[in-house]
């Protein structure tokens, strides 16, 4: 089948980028949607221009690296399924085909259709943890763990960190995400000590991440690759409220978290405006640039 | 001038000794030491982790745009361990032993040893992470059974144990960036070792965003960059998978140990169109609950379902019928090639066998058989159209793992002192065939418990300079790596790097696949250097060295593909034995099973390089049995 590809060019983040049409022939039922772009770029290499840059790993829906919109929506709108796992054999003679990377001011675009999702790994890093030294574990069949309790932690946990959820949201709210893996290590018993700690953290670096805040439209839930549900969302603020309500010696601390990308860059702007706003004072959080485990106060 | 450094005496005491034997960095000092990691997939990630929380300063480094995509967790199975949870019979010395006769008795023993005794913690340890390994409904965990043993020892996360066990990596890893003592580079892949006075002290790499080279300098380097079947072109490795960093490491001198052992994994969706740009796994678990048959006779193009039951073979049962469909990897995957090869093979080329559930479902029920293995169903959908609930699956194999690595020692230390090497990277544990559901564990072991042993100890022990990147060691390497970019991007011929790829892989499957034989292995000798010449002349790039440019990073990991592959077909010839994976066609019994000869090929090979075109020299690292008896392997 023959079809037209209309893909998003930009050469970085400094310049203008644009649509570029093309035309792609001879695609086969059984390739799939990737490997009808590498053929796109093999053609590309053979006139000496540029292949379009994606980015792509496992190509079997779990490394979570591929995603861009397809006809504007996310992963292309096959239910439960990433950009890599589409076969041709959903498409048609003379489709035409309109390729974007993720937009969300969290993912800035690198080149094409490759955008930095860095910020994912920031809310990592800000409580989507259990501190388990390694050495310190009890023996495994010491934590009984309810089934019930497994299989949601599991359903959670299944997030590949694709970021269609973003891509999908009309706030580019990174609530999906977030509360994936909140709900994960908040479900299990091993993930109590550090519950509110690890909701209010992970939820005050994803504000600060310049993600927006969720208005129930179920867009994420609509093109997850894993189908985690909304629910989880409403599970995180209730977490949160729980968090903030409950009776505690110390006022709790969130991390502020910094990663760097390579040897020289900066360390990535933490936005002071953007931290958690109710701090318990009506001031906002105390913030000097950004060390490593430097820590304000909530 | 191989000294493996396992410690003498009784093999249970091993690990212990060793360990209390070993130098120790007070905590005040260790934040004086940098150490680099190479990858963060499972043992870079849980290497990076750990020695993070011992107060080590760690920079961890990823091609990825965040540790959490590394090929770890497209790993579906399970993880082993010698836990004995199901009272059948399983302790250390099984999994030991079982390990060590999946293997063929081609590894060492006092490694695969200390692996069996290191399984116990890693579960321990996961489960404290907050793993969600799956439960029996009291809330303890579940186990199955996966190739090659007769116990039930496999623990797992629904089909994506990888996945799970990777982000429990990949959170601990984030921890310890959120606390300083970690530094993570993404984004930045190595394209160099650099060694001043002997020693491993830092690598160049090169940012995949704005082109620049890099120099980084430490005390130590630990590579962790998995394995090499990408040389195959078409495997079950993620697209990115490459030799690049144990390849560059071994032409500063590192001895690369067993090349020709790679593993073809039975269980894989078969090729179906020429632009098929990778293969996938069917995790090994299926064949728990799976049955593998063939129609009896040749060219049957009847449906599945219409063939009865009686002129069916189930031949892996037949010939095999104390393992059954449950046999090793290399045993599974050499007779679904000879049943293809009779022309009983399925689907649209007769590359195929049938793994069948329809007698799982009737006896277990079609909900228990989804919630078992429901993803993998899915995904097998997903690419053929095929509702395998209903018709039996095709599968086929596919090069899968690369048993073969940087030659260790004991200490997963290289030849090159400061150089470490764990998980698929290394060559220590799994001899000439991997036993199902055991790389999760090795490279756990390595990164968890192995590494952040070791390498205090060589920090403890060794008095060495201060070095930092003004060094000229590195201005040195810097150039090298800078110049061979250039030259690449100066050939401006006409083939692509995908094109080389594939051809390069194709070769490498018809002569240094599933079967070898000196005729064919002589063949590919002759044509790789000519491909090399090729490439070297007539590669096609476009764009410049200095911005993201994919199409560059695929050439400077087929060059080392090309390299490689010429080193294992060496490999291949100089090991006239059948054993594991290596199957050369002249060395088999009168039932055409793998024979090995261990009178002449009882030692690990370890290559070292020569410079181009030379070839290389050969070390051989002397193996004994002392706890497993050699036999030759029987699973009927």
């Amino acid at each position: 089948m023959n079809l037209t590809l209309k893909i998003w060019r930009q050469l970085n983040s400094k310049t203008p980028g644009k649509f570029v049409t093309y035309q792609v022939k001879d695609v086969t039922k059984d390739m799939s949607f990737l490997e009808m772009l590498d053929s796109l770029n093999e053609d590309l290499l053979d006139q000496k221009e540029p292949p379009v840059a994606f980015e792509h790993d496992c190509r079997e829906g779990i490394c979570g690296s591929c995603g861009f919109l397809i006809n504007g929506v996310a992963h292309g709108g096959f239910r439960g399924t990433t950009v890599c796992q589409l076969s041709m054999r959903f498409f048609k003679e003379g489709d035409s085909l309109t390729l974007e990377p993720w937009r969300a001011k969290a993912f800035p675009l690198i080149r094409d259709l490759i955008v930095d999702r860095s910020a994912f790994d920031r809310i990592i890093q800000a409580g989507g943890f259990v501190s388990a030294p390694t050495g310190s574990a009890p023996d495994a069949n010491a934590i009984l763990i309810p089934k019930e309790a497994a299989d949601t932690a599991f359903d959670a946990a299944a997030c590949i960190g694709c970021g269609a959820c973003v891509a999908a949201c009309p706030n580019a709210a990174a609530m999906l995400f977030t509360s994936a893996k909140l709900t994960h290590l908040n479900s299990l018993p091993q993930g109590q000590p550090q519950r509110d700690q690890r909701t209010v953290g992970m939820v005050a670096a994803m504000n600060a991440e310049l993600f927006g805040s969720c208005t129930n439209h179920g867009e994420c839930e609509a093109v997850c690759p894993k189908e985690i549900p909304l629910e989880f969302i409403g599970k995180m603020n209730s977490d949160l409220i729980r968090a903030a309500l409950r009776r505690r010696r110390e006022p709790l601390v969130i991390p502020t978290v910094v990663q760097h990308t390579s040897q020289d860059a900066a360390p990535h702007p933490v936005r002071e405006d953007q931290r958690l706003q109710d701090n318990g004072g009506g001031q906002p959080a105390k913030h000097e640039g950004a060390q490593p485990a430097e820590r304000s106060s909530l | 001038m191989l000294d493996a450094r396992i410690p003498a005496g009784p093999i249970e005491q091993d690990w212990d000794k060793c360990r209390f034997d070993m130098k120790l960095v007070n905590p005040a000092n260790r934040r004086k030491y940098n150490i680099i990691v190479v990858g963060s997939g499972l043992a870079g990630a849980a290497a990076a982790a750990t020695l993070g929380q011992q107060g080590y300063h760690v920079q961890c480094f990823s091609y990825h745009d965040t540790p959490r995509r590394a090929h770890s967790i497209a790993a579906q199975g399970g993880i082993n361990a010698a836990k004995n949870y199901r009272n059948d019979g399983d302790s250390v010395f099984r999994l030991f032993y079982d390990t060590v006769k999946g293997g063929d008795f081609r590894s060492r023993e006092g490694n695969v040893y200390r692996l069996a005794q290191i399984s116990l913690n890693i579960i321990d340890q996961c489960v404290a992470q907050g793993v969600p390994f799956a439960r029996e409904y009291g809330g303890l965990l579940d186990t199955r059974s996966f190739g090659g043993v007769q116990v039930q020892r496999t623990f797992y996360a629904r089909g994506q144990t990888g996945q799970q066990l990777l982000l429990g990596a990949y959170q601990a890893l984030e921890e310890q960036v959120a606390a300083g003592s970690v530094t993570m580079h993404i984004r930045s892949e190595l394209l160099d070792v650099v060694i001043v006075d002997g020693r491993a002290r830092g690598i160049v790499t090169r940012d995949l965003v704005t082109g620049r080279i890099n120099c980084h300098a430490a005390d130590v380097v630990v590579l962790a960059t998995g394995g090499y079947s990408n040389v195959f072109y078409l495997s079950t490795n993620a697209m990115a998978c490459n030799c690049t960093a144990i390849w560059r490491a071994h032409r500063r001198g590192a001895l690369f140990a067993n090349p020709c052992f790679t593993q073809i994994h039975p269980t894989c969706i078969p090729v179906s169109s020429e632009h098929q740009s990778k293969l996938t796994l069917m995790s090994e678990s299926l064949r728990n609950d799976g049955r593998v048959w063939v129609p009896k006779k040749r060219d049957d193009t009847r449906h599945p379902n219409d063939i009865p039951e009686n002129e069916r073979d189930y031949y892996l049962e037949r010939r095999y019928p104390s393992f059954g469909n449950l046999v090793p990897r290399d045993v599974a995957s050499r007779n679904a090639k000879e049943v293809c090869d009779e022309g009983r093979g399925v689907g649209p080329n007769g590359q195929g066998v049938y793994l069948d559930f329809a007698d799982a479902i009737h006896r277990l029920g079609l909900h228990t058989v989804r919630e078992k293995y429901g993803n993998l169903f899915d995904i097998y959908e997903r690419i053929t159209g095929e509702d395998a609930y209903k018709v039996p699956m095709r599968i086929y194999p596919a090069p899968h793992y690369t048993m073969g690595g940087l030659w260790v020692d004991y200490h997963l230390m290289s030849n090159i002192p400061g150089l470490f090497v764990s998980g698929e990277a290394n060559f220590s544990d799994h001899g000439a065939n991997r036993l199902g559901a055991s790389a999760l564990m090795q490279g756990l072991a390595d990164g968890y418990f192995v590494l952040p042993a070791t390498v205090p100890d060589y920090l403890a022990t060794t008095k060495s300079d201060p070095v930092d990147t003004s060094h000229p060691a590195f201005a040195e390497v810097q150039n090298d790596v800078v110049e061979r970019i250039e030259k690449l991007l100066a050939i401006k011929g006409d083939r692509s790097p995908d094109s080389f790829h594939k051809e390069l892989g194709k070769l490498m499957w018809d002569y240094c696949g599933m079967t070898r034989s000196e005729e064919g292995l002589r063949k590919a000798l002759a044509r790789i250097p000519e491909l090399r010449e090729e490439f070297w002349r007539n590669l096609r790039l476009v764009g410049g060295g200095e911005e993201l440019n994919q199409s560059l990073e695929k050439a400077n990991r087929v060059s080392d593909f090309i390299e490689l592959a010429e080193l294992m077909c060496i490999d291949a010839l100089d090991r006239n034995e059948s054993c594991g994976g290596h199957f050369r066609v002249e060395s088999q019994t009168p039932d055409g099973e793998a024979k090995r000869d261990d009178a002449n090929f009882s030692f690990s090979s370890a290559w070292e390089w020569k410079g181009l075109g030379q070839p290389p020299a050969l070390h051989k690292e002397p193996l004994t049995f002392e706890y497993v008896h050699l036999a030759q392997r029987s699973y009927k």
